[in-house]
């Protein structure tokens, strides 16, 4: 069915922390796949594993974290697999990423000239002059005004909507072919992420490179992304076409997720909550884990985890819940946050 | 129904000191808030909207004169707070609540959560001391909460739940007005949606008021009467909700709400992208503090001062701060 070409294909991570409390699945059962050229987005609620998959995926997992299974295909390679001067390779030539917070990032004893350029330097095997050069070409690129005096500031020097243009000139620094892009507005003012946004879409059009986004936010995903992945606990619970997601969501969880959003665009009579919170990642429930908060789980929600499978015969679209499979053991009418729905099982 | 005044802030500023040199003079001055006036009626929620740094937060202290405020006044139900001894201003605590962002901040962890509400209620004098374990439970209660969790600590809570301790904090002293300063910022948007019903079912149970402080335009406009919008340190419009999010005036205001992105992948945008960051409060623009970043800016936006006015398009107390609400409106100024 899918004619595209996928430049990343990510196949049921597992990652896991070691903590005094015992190990945490932090991620368990993470698919997605990134069409080339395409944005995904990765949409999920504090702590349900956005950026430990992102970290899983360029092999940056602090020193207690562990990938247990799965694979990162980037070009039909397996990433999991590379030896770790390979990888280094790929991080800093093909897939770039932005951090939520740029100051962690930058360097404060270094200017931003010193810092892209070093990028530069590296990737592109030129020397320090025309490194400076051309990571003035790179500020400009970035839409940062008089980019010669820029070049010469140290980062706490910038505001925080240039220091994540800064981030993004040195994550685009390597012309990467994949840029993996963490909340990269969530610590900014709604302005200032209008145009950091509108940045991103623009150079992804103009150098054809695929976008992962990953952020909590509903509104920046039905903006940027063609395809997206919901997580909730460490899982995938629905992957498919961002049209779809927000037209015709099928998960419970998206569906809640949904009702729950208040609206600055539209009058809403009243927000309908998603009941009780995210389990605990020390006590994961054994069956579907958003069972406990579910409005229609079943014995066999309780009971047993349900995988994440196509929902037609294109691999565009995947659902994890027991309601789209034949083993489904409820009513074959419900009603999910005020939403009648019939079950086809 | 008639409106009743609950508060009124006149000309309110808060200047801020900047020390410097060796001898550690005033070298200049943060202009938090440089002169706003509003008011707030009993039992409706008025909710203060703009971008970080604008002085959101300074007006919700100032009002309770957790700062004290350089010039202006703060009038609660007939006494100007700004007038008043330390002393008696500890009594109106009672009556003006807050509640924090992060509840970690404004809870002490090595306190139970019943020592916390009982300590509260103690400074105020609510109750006498035997009853008030009971009273204790039934907040608990009230804010989705249960009562054998009173013993427990706040770090045995998860964010959503330590709001909800917040909440029932305020709640403790019967306070008029609640102060809520990004009160439901950090949670995540299941979470906040339960903790935002529950303040809708607590104003209509006991009658309160909110002054509700956000830059999340979603959440003002779902819990908001009227939204005052505030732009470094001025107001530039206030109006009810309706008026503001279906009809707003003032360029900024335009800008702020077309700059959110809209959960709809079909949703027609017209965004209006601002250049530039916001200037500094320490030297704002002369004229009107927009100009720099306006798409209309004139040379008189760049001496004059625009004031808070209405216009014929404008209903009710709808008021914006610019000099070409009219010709914005007709099309006749020219767009840069
Ligand atoms: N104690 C202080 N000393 C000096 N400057 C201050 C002080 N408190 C606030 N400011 C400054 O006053 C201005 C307004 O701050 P305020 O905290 O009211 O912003 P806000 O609108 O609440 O922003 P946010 O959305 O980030 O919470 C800012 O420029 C801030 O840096
Ligand atoms: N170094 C670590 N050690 C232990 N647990 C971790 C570590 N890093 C992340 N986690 C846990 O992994 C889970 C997923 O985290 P994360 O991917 O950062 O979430 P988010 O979706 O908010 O980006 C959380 O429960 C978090 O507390
Ligand atoms: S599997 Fe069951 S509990 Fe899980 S989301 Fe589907 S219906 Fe709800
Ligand atoms: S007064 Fe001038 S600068 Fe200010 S908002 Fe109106 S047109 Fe823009
Ligand atoms: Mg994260
Ligand atoms: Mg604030």
């Amino acid at each position: 069915m899918n004619e595209m070409e996928n430049i990343l294909v990510v196949n049921n991570l597992q990652t896991t922390f070691k903590t005094d409390a015992g190990d945490i699945r932090a991620v368990d059962g993470v698919s997605f796949t990134v069409p080339k050229g395409k944005t995904i987005g990765i949409v999920g609620e504090s702590g349900s594993g956005k950026s430990i998959t992102s970290l899983t995926i360029l092999r940056l997992l602090a020193s207690n974290g562990r990938v247990n299974g799965g694979e990162v295909l980037f070009k039909g390679k397996d990433l999991l697999k590379l030896p770790e001067k390979a990888m280094r390779e790929i991080r800093g030539n093909q897939i770039s990423m932005i951090f939520q917070e740029p100051m962690t990032s930058l360097n404060p004893v270094y200017t931003v000239g010193q810092q892209i350029g070093e990028t530069i330097q590296i990737h592109k095997k030129v020397g320090k002059k025309e490194a400076i050069q051309q990571s003035i070409e790179m500020l400009k690129l970035v839409g940062i005004p008089s980019p010669e005096k820029r070049v010469k500031q140290y980062p706490h020097e910038l505001s925080g909507g240039m220091r994540q243009r800064v981030m993004i000139a040195m994550a685009l620094a390597c012309d990467p072919e994949i840029l993996i892009a963490d909340e990269p507005t969530t610590a900014l003012d709604v302005t200032i992420q209008a145009q950091i946004l509108e940045l991103i879409k623009d150079l992804q059009n103009r150098l054809g490179m695929s976008v992962i986004m990953i952020t909590h936010d509903l509104g920046v995903v039905a903006e940027t992304c063609d395809y997206v992945a919901v997580m909730y606990a460490g899982q995938v619970v629905e992957y498919s076409d961002v049209r779809s997601l927000f037209k015709n969501p099928k998960h419970p969880y998206t569906l809640g997720l949904l009702n729950s959003l208040p609206r600055h665009d539209i009058e809403q009579e009243k927000l309908i909550p998603i009941k009780g919170m995210v389990p605990s990642p020390h006590e994961m429930p054994v069956g579907c884990r958003f069972a406990p908060r579910c409005p229609v789980a079943t014995e066999l929600c309780h009971n047993k985890m349900p995988q994440l499978l196509n929902t037609n015969d294109s691999n565009a679209e995947q659902i994890r819940c027991w309601m789209f499979s034949d083993e489904w053991d409820g009513d074959s009418e419900v009603t999910l946050y005020g939403e009648k729905r019939t079950i086809k099982g | 129904m008639a409106k009743k005044e609950l508060l009124k802030v006149e000309g309110l500023k808060q200047y801020f000191p900047i020390k410097g040199g060796f001898l550690g003079r005033t070298v200049n001055h943060v202009k938090a808030l440089d002169g706003i006036s509003f008011t707030v009626y009993e039992g409706e929620t008025v909710s203060i909207v703009g971008e970080s740094g604008c002085g959101k937060s300074t007006t919700g202290r100032a009002i309770l004169r957790l700062e004290e405020p350089t010039e202006g006044s703060v009038t609660f139900q007939g006494t100007d707070l700004t007038k008043i001894s330390t002393r008696e201003m500890r009594k109106f605590r009672k009556d003006l609540q807050i509640i924090f962002q992060d509840p970690y901040a404004s809870i002490n962890p090595r306190q139970t959560v019943a020592s916390l509400l009982n300590e509260a209620m103690h400074i105020q004098n609510v109750l006498p001391a035997n009853e008030r374990r009971a009273r204790i439970e039934e907040l608990l209660e009230t804010v989705g909460l249960r009562p054998y969790q009173a013993d427990r600590y706040p770090h045995e809570f998860s964010g959503g739940q330590r709001q909800r301790i917040g909440i029932a904090r305020a709640l403790s002293v019967d306070p008029k007005l609640i102060i809520c300063d990004e009160a439901v910022s950090a949670l995540d948007v299941s979470i906040q949606a339960q903790v935002l019903n529950l303040l809708e079912e607590l104003q209509d149970e006991y009658g309160l008021t909110y002054l509700f402080i956000s830059h999340d335009l979603g959440v003002v406009r779902h819990i908001s009467d009227r939204i005052i919008v505030m732009y470094l340190g001025k107001i530039v419009e206030i109006a009810d909700k309706t008026s503001l999010f279906e009809n707003p005036q003032h360029p900024y205001t335009k800008a702020l709400l077309s700059a959110i992105p809209v959960p709809d992948p079909d949703a027609v945008k017209n965004r209006i992208v601002l250049k530039g960051d916001v200037p500094s409060p320490i030297d704002p623009p002369a004229g009107c503090r927009f100009h720099t970043r306006c798409p209309f800016a004139t040379d008189k936006c760049r001496t004059e001062e625009p004031l808070l006015r209405t216009t014929s398009a404008m209903k009710g107390e709808h008021e914006a701060a610019c000099h070409y609400i009219e010709e914005i409106a007709a099309g006749t100024m020219i767009e840069k």
